[in-house]
């Protein structure tokens, strides 16, 4: 199944609020299957980078303990109509972005 | 996609490979560092204070000048939003640990200064645990703890 991000990039005064939030099972490799009892694979989220206007401003890297479908709430120092984007790897080399504008 | 595309993906997949093969085989970079720069010896240390090293080569002093905001009591340990934010200058980076999970380091944010010193995120508590907020500002290392219970555990 494809990662997907929802962000709400919104600006208050000259700040801009930022939530995200991703659809992904973020798996530890510790969960066993169900039916098979087999050990689900690892299968996380372990790094995503935030750019406003630009410029890298969050590099995070992440463990396979944040929470299933993840969430992610910041502040920045920004405004209406600039670009935001968030960009992530994930363990096994998948990686995805989103841009936006900052509404 | 077009046929095109198609091909110039595979070239560009093919090219680069090749090379990564090639200096992996010559002893050049270890398959470790091929997978970008997550800190792994930090991500998969089994104590705070050794993840704490293995990211910043030190440890860091108390300070409540660090805030970590999470509930007294989580009912799902799968889903325990955590804030952590500080009142410190020239902040670098913002680190969270579960104390009690089997790897305690969950997430490090490097942020630039434009960021406003505080990040909330959702993380798994497998038992109650203190949730640890490591802050790095003006290149030295602050941190803080708050303790959670949990009543079902969310790792596993």
């Amino acid at each position: 199944m494809s990662t997907s991000v929802k962000i709400r990039a919104k600006a208050k005064g000259e700040k801009v609020v930022v939530k995200a939030l991703w659809t992904h099972p973020m798996e530890t490799g510790l969960r066993k299957d169900k039916n098979s009892g087999e050990l689900v694979p690892a299968n996380f989220i372990n790094n995503i980078k935030c750019e406003a206007a630009g410029k890298v401003i969050i590099d995070a890297d992440w463990n396979a303990t944040v929470s299933k479908d993840p969430y992610l709430s910041f502040s920045y120092a920004g405004n209406k109509g600039d670009d935001f984007k968030i960009s992530w790897t994930e363990n096994n080399g998948a990686t995805g972005e989103k841009a936006t504008k900052v509404k | 996609m077009k046929p095109s595309n198609k091909r110039r993906l595979f070239l560009k997949s093919a090219v680069a490979t090749s090379t990564i093969g090639v200096a992996i085989s010559a002893g050049l970079i270890t398959p470790s560092a091929v997978l970008a720069s997550w800190p792994e010896s930090a991500f998969t240390a089994k104590k705070s204070a050794d993840a704490i090293n293995a990211l910043f080569g030190g440890a860091a002093a108390e300070s409540d000048k660090v805030m970590v905001d999470v509930a007294d009591v989580a009912e799902n340990g799968a889903i325990v939003p955590v804030k952590i934010k500080t009142t410190l200058d020239n902040v670098e980076n913002i680190t969270l640990l579960v104390n009690e999970n089997a790897n305690p380091l969950t997430a490090s944010f490097n942020i630039q200064p434009e960021v406003e010193k505080e990040v909330s995120i959702r993380v798994k508590v497998g038992k109650p645990s203190d949730i640890i907020g490591v802050v790095k500002a003006d290149g030295k290392l602050f941190s803080n703890k708050k303790h959670v219970k949990v009543t079902q555990g969310g790792c596993g």
